[in-house]
């Protein structure tokens, strides 16, 4: 239950990264990174989560910035999610990022909100922010899976006693672009797809990321081979600010003599990660983007999607989402 | 006739300490030695507090002291008290904690080890006026003001009978009606019997209602956020038990209230309470989430209306029946504004009107903008215009047909309104915006766009009689014009303070308004709701500025010559009409009635003056010419009314729409301030833009869990969801029992907007009306996709 006032706790501001990676590691899970803090600050005031100490990676230069490199485009984990939304270069060969930093929260959480802290946010179900002991909390009960339980925002797809979807925009961008997480720890990095980098219930249900303690993530890379591509993003929600999705779409395509010649779509908020549409992805290879394809490609997105009591309107929305990215290519 | 202020633009003196931040606001105060306390809230929905185990928390470093519902006045149920015993909702304060600081008050609550047994609980009042239904009070299930408290349930039969789907309508504790109902039907060509749903919403005012307290020399000293004055002080002294004279309020500022923040609310006795325990100043800040708990939040209905128009549009009768959610306490008469709001917009020739209202374990409820009126409106203007669409009558045309004129009747009472000028209001609106033209649009799809064009209107009443004037004439030649009414945002304290200026034609700049601190010497006002200072606080600084213009005339005639009728005022001036330079100025006028005394000075006051008045005009006694009265001129029932004009773009796709074109036309009376009156009619429909399609509670009905407690969660418009620009009007005719002719506006513009945006969107959806407000994205996808919605018709607090 909402309290709105924080405790105590240690803070580090560790000035570079080796810094910072010693005290994830010395402070294991009493530890918690810390960035825009505009997902963490309100667990800590509703005393839900109540870590020993932060570590706020603030101070540390090297994790911000966005750099072109020959293999793409490199974005620091600490870039604010403005300096991605007005960044020239995102805006003129991956202007799916900056359509998709657009649309997220508000222009005043945008300012201090980071990508990384953006892709590693937490579940935003309501009865788990709440605080309530569910199973993502460690208990052994879904609220919002219930026969009476308020579940217009949640899944379509993977519940598994967990029916959370993924809320962040920037992942559902960042699976459409096949972008690829830095992810360091005391023992060296790695560096993971974004499709495998974000898990559902079934594989870990406290988890939202592969990431452990002792992990920070330390940019975001855009493979090349998007650049330029045609994209489609549109996030539906209750108001035009300040909300999260209902569902998103996010697509990437290349087109070639009229025809899709690759394409990467995601969906947002309909899964606890973002949705990949490899069928759909596969279905419209090959062809011509016009009405016909979108309407298949729209069924084909929602085949299978279980509905909840609330949330139906979900498919015919995303069946939409999807239409609406094929015609535009169109 | 031309006016020195009244009609004219002018910038309230609270407008630069806003926009500068130098406005204190109540939690911006500190006294020597102020500490802090916190809450601690009930975690369940009902339940009896069986044992309260402090120890633990008392002993903390920091710690100074608990205040729980034995420590504090009890308040006679079913009115929200201090601190509970009884929980009745999630958020319900038990207990408050003082400490040094908030982050030890908190970490003080969190070990209090409180034992409450769960008691049954419900969040749907039809879930408790079923056979064997809980009850969220544990001392009844019915009840309201005026309604004694009882438990009262339906029959089985009453809701078999009524069908799937439809409001059952068993007994009713308040009913009234005219006409002969039967009759009407019978000659109805159309009859609509449909039920309907709307939400409760939050006021979420800007600032939450923090308050600091203080003892001094017998006197408390309260830092509150208010939307009123005088009004509240003595129900303030009843909640701390004392004296109306020993309360010292300073309420100058306040972030929003929208009817929230009316009258006293019993958080705000706590910091005074726990003050007078400890002997300390206390400051109690209300966080946001908690503003969602203890702040307030407009009636939920669930209602079912019958509606039968005549060939030619004329409602001809209508059988209302609301089933109220008072939530926990109280609450509002938000039903009675429904029956009198249809009873008077849609002029019926003959009306039944019902209700229950029905006690749920929801955080309690006050008036907001609009209480049961701007339901109504998003509920009956959309059958309006399904009625006009069957019938081939224009919208604008079916409304002209029902507008109310001045004398039409309002309520089960029947009680004439002083002046209604909707006709008006909507031919001038339909001109500005181009009705005709406009319609050509509506309906016109573009991809999975549709547009529709509609019109909305609604009523509130607009003033009230019978309260005090204050004004005061000092040797600097200044007037002062005092006034209890309160400041909720609405610059009105300051444009009805004009009044006095314009009766003794006093240049603004030789005005001063004296408000917001019992230290100014306040008069007995109401308080700013109910759309009302503008007619009420109109007549009562009319009444205190023509004692004081009598007695400038007797002082002038006593040291001039001649009868105070020879005299007349300009320019702080009074003056021989026949001689304009024989006079006296205000300042020498001031100071021969302090030398003259009595009447003069305010040491002689009327008789028929509130204590408070009283007390304040005693307090200036000697310090000017002093203007003091009651208000007794001729009254009657007000009505305000606005008229709004919205073209809308519905994405059928998406379920998301965008207003592409908005007008509002206020009838409220004669324009007192243009740019307050604007303020009003944008601001009043952005939040009906929220009422229609974004604002609701959710609670989860298993748990009894709110999951809406924050701004982002409850969803107000943001800047992006209402049109970047936006129009407004107003008839601009004088109601005839305002002695200026002005009355109020605040509430009808926000039911206006709010209907004529779901009138619209249905428009956009070839005439699907919703019955259930807010209307959101997934119930436009569900209707242009053909699909059932999530919620069944009666379910209330869905997401
Ligand atoms: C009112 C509101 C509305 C919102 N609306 C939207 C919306 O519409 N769309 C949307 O996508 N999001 C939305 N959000 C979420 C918000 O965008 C994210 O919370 C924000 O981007 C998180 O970034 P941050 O830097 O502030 O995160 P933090 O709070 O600092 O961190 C978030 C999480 O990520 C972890 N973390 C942060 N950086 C790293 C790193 N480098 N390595 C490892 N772990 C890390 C933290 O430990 C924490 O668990 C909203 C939030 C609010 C409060």
């Amino acid at each position: 239950m909402s309290r709105d006032m924080m405790p105590h706790f240690e803070l580090y501001q560790p000035d570079s990264l080796e810094n910072a990676l010693d005290l994830a590691k010395r402070l294991g899970r009493d530890g918690w990174i810390i960035a825009g803090g505009y997902d963490s600050l309100d667990w800590f005031k509703d005393r839900v989560k109540r870590p020993k100490a932060l570590i706020d990676l603030g101070g540390i230069e090297s994790l911000k910035g966005i750099r072109e490199t020959p293999e793409g485009l490199e974005i620091g984990a600490l870039t604010t999610l403005t300096e991605i939304e007005r960044s020239p270069i995102v805006r003129e060969k991956y202007g799916l990022l900056a359509d998709a930093a657009r649309r997220v929260a508000s222009p005043q959480i945008r300012n201090a909100a980071t990508l990384g802290g953006n892709l590693c946010q937490d579940a935003r179900c309501w009865y788990y922010r709440y605080g309530v002991n569910c199973y993502r909390a460690g208990g052994n009960t879904c609220y919002a899976d219930t026969p009476q339980g308020q579940n217009r925002e949640h899944c379509l797809f993977g519940a598994s006693r967990c029916v959370a979807v993924s809320p962040s925009d920037m992942g559902t961008a960042a699976v459409a672009l096949d972008a690829r997480m830095v992810v360091r720890n005391s023992s060296g990095e790695r560096v993971i797809p974004a499709e495998e980098f974000f898990i559902g219930p079934a594989v870990d249900i406290t988890r939202m990321t592969v990431l452990e303690p002792g992990d920070i993530l330390t940019a975001v890379r855009f493979p090349a081979e998007w650049a330029g591509a045609k994209f489609y993003f549109e996030k539906v929600s209750d108001r035009e600010a300040w909300d999260f999705a209902l569902v998103s779409i996010a697509s990437a395509m290349i087109l070639e003599n009229g025809v899709i010649r690759n394409v990467r779509m995601a969906c947002g908020a309909v899964e606890c990660v973002p949705r990949r549409l490899k069928v759909v992805e596969q279905t419209v290879t090959g062809s011509e983007p016009n009405e016909e394809l979108a309407q298949l490609a729209g069924k084909t997105a929602v085949q299978g999607a279980t509905p909840l009591n609330f949330n139906h309107f979900k498919i015919p929305l995303m069946e939409n989402l999807v239409r609406r990215a094929i015609r535009a290519a169109a | 006739m031309a006016y020195k202020h009244i009609g004219k633009d002018f910038t309230p003196h609270d407008v630069v300490a806003k926009v500068t931040g130098q406005a204190k606001y109540a939690e911006d105060f500190r006294a020597e030695g102020m500490v802090f306390c916190r809450l601690l809230l009930s975690p369940m929905p009902h339940g009896r507090v069986r044992n309260i185990d402090a120890s633990e928390a008392l002993k903390m470093e920091g710690v100074l002291g608990i205040l729980t519902a034995d420590d504090v006045p009890a308040i006679p149920a079913p009115n929200a008290p201090i601190l509970t015993k009884e929980p009745m909702f999630v958020g319900e304060p038990i207990l408050a904690v003082a400490a040094v600081d908030e982050t030890t008050a908190q970490d003080a609550i969190e070990k209090i080890k409180v034992d409450i047994e769960p008691l049954p609980f419900t969040i749907d009042p039809l879930q408790s006026l079923f056979p064997g239904g809980p009850n969220a009070r544990s001392d009844g299930n019915v009840g309201n003001v005026g309604i004694e408290l009882q438990t009262l349930k339906w029959t089985a039969a009453d809701f078999a009978r009524a069908g799937e789907g439809k409001l059952p309508m068993g007994k009713a504790v308040e009913e009234w009606s005219y006409g002969d109902l039967d009759a009407a039907f019978a000659k109805a060509k159309i009859v609509y019997d449909e039920t309907f749903v709307t939400a409760s919403n939050s006021h979420h005012s800007m600032e939450p209602r923090s308050c600091m307290a203080y003892w001094q020399n017998g006197k408390c000293f309260v830092h509150a956020s208010l939307q009123s004055h005088t009004y509240t002080i003595p129900q303030i002294a009843q909640y701390l038990g004392i004296d109306p004279q020993d309360v010292v309020l300073i309420a100058e500022y306040c972030g929003g209230g929208f009817g929230s923040k009316g009258s006293a609310y019993p958080s705000m006795a706590i910091p005074a309470l726990m003050s007078k325990k400890l002997g300390r100043p206390v400051m109690m800040r209300i966080s946001r989430a908690e503003e969602y708990f203890i702040g307030s939040a407009r009636n939920g209905f669930q209602g079912r209306i019958r509606i039968g128009f005549g060939a030619d549009g004329k409602v001809l009768g209508v059988d209302l029946f609301i089933v109220q959610d008072n939530a926990a306490n109280n609450g509002f008469w938000d039903f009675r504004g429904a029956g009198e709001a249809v009873s008077l917009v849609y002029t019926p020739t003959a009306m039944r009107f019902r209700a229950v209202p029905v006690y749920t374990n929801l955080p309690s409820r006050t008036a907001q903008r609009g209480p049961g009126q701007n339901q109504m409106a998003c509920i009956v203007e959309p059958l309006l215009d399904r009625a006009a669409r069957e019938l081939g009558i224009d919208r604008v045309e079916i409304r002209l047909r029902n507008a109310p004129v001045t004398g039409s009747p309002v309520g089960g009472e029947r009680r004439p309104v002083t002046s209604a000028y909707v006709r008006e209001a909507l031919e001038k609106g339909a001109a500005r915006f181009n009705w005709r033209e406009k319609l050509r649009e509506n309906g016109k799809r573009d991809g999975s766009k549709v547009i529709g064009v509609a019109v909305g209107q609604a009523y509130h009443p607009a003033g009230f009689f019978g309260f005090d004037g204050l004004v005061r004439i000092t040797p600097d030649g200044k007037l002062h014009i005092h006034t209890g009414v309160g400041n909720l945002g609405t610059f009105s304290h300051s444009a009805t303070a004009r009044i006095a200026a314009e009766v003794l034609k006093v240049d603004w700049e030789n005005c001063i308004v004296e408000r917001g601190d019992s230290r100014r010497h306040l008069p007995w006002n109401i308080g700013q709701f109910g759309s009302n200072t503008s007619y009420t606080m109109s007549r009562t600084n009319y009444v205190a500025a023509m004692d004081a213009l009598t007695k400038l005339k007797e002082i002038a005639a006593r040291e001039l010559g001649g009868s105070p009728d020879d005299y007349d005022v300009d320019g702080s001036r009074v003056f021989q009409k026949s001689n304009p330079s024989r006079g006296l100025g205000y300042g020498e006028a001031a100071q021969r009635a302090i030398d003259l005394g009595g009447r003069y000075s305010g040491h002689e006051l009327p008789q028929d003056i509130h204590p408070i008045t009283r007390a304040s005009a005693s307090a200036l006694a000697g310090t000017g010419l002093i203007g003091v009265a009651k208000d007794t001129l001729p009254g009657g029932a007000t009505a305000a009314f606005a008229v709004a004009f919205a073209k809308v773009e519905v994405d059928l796709e998406t379920g998301q729409h965008r207003i592409l074109e908005f007008l509002t036309v206020g009838d409220c009376g004669r324009v007192i301030h243009p740019m307050g009156l604007a303020t009003q009619l944008k601001g009043g429909s952005v939040q009906g833009f929220g009422l229609a399609c974004l604002e609701h509670i959710v609670y989860d009905p298993q748990n009894g869990l709110p999951a809406n407690v924050g701004l982002y969660q409850a969803k107000p418009p943001t800047y992006l969801d209402v049109p970047a620009e936006m129009q407004w009007d107003a008839v601009d005719k004088p109601d005839p029992t305002s002695p200026l002719g002005t009355k109020g506006i605040g509430e009808p513009p926000m039911g206006a907007a709010a209907a004529a945006l779901l009138c619209a969107i249905s428009q956009a959806l070839g005439g699907h009306v919703f019955n259930r407000t807010p209307v959101l994205p997934d119930m436009i996808i569900n209707v242009a996709a053909g699909r059932s919605q999530s919620h069944k018709p009666l379910q209330v607090h869905t997401q």
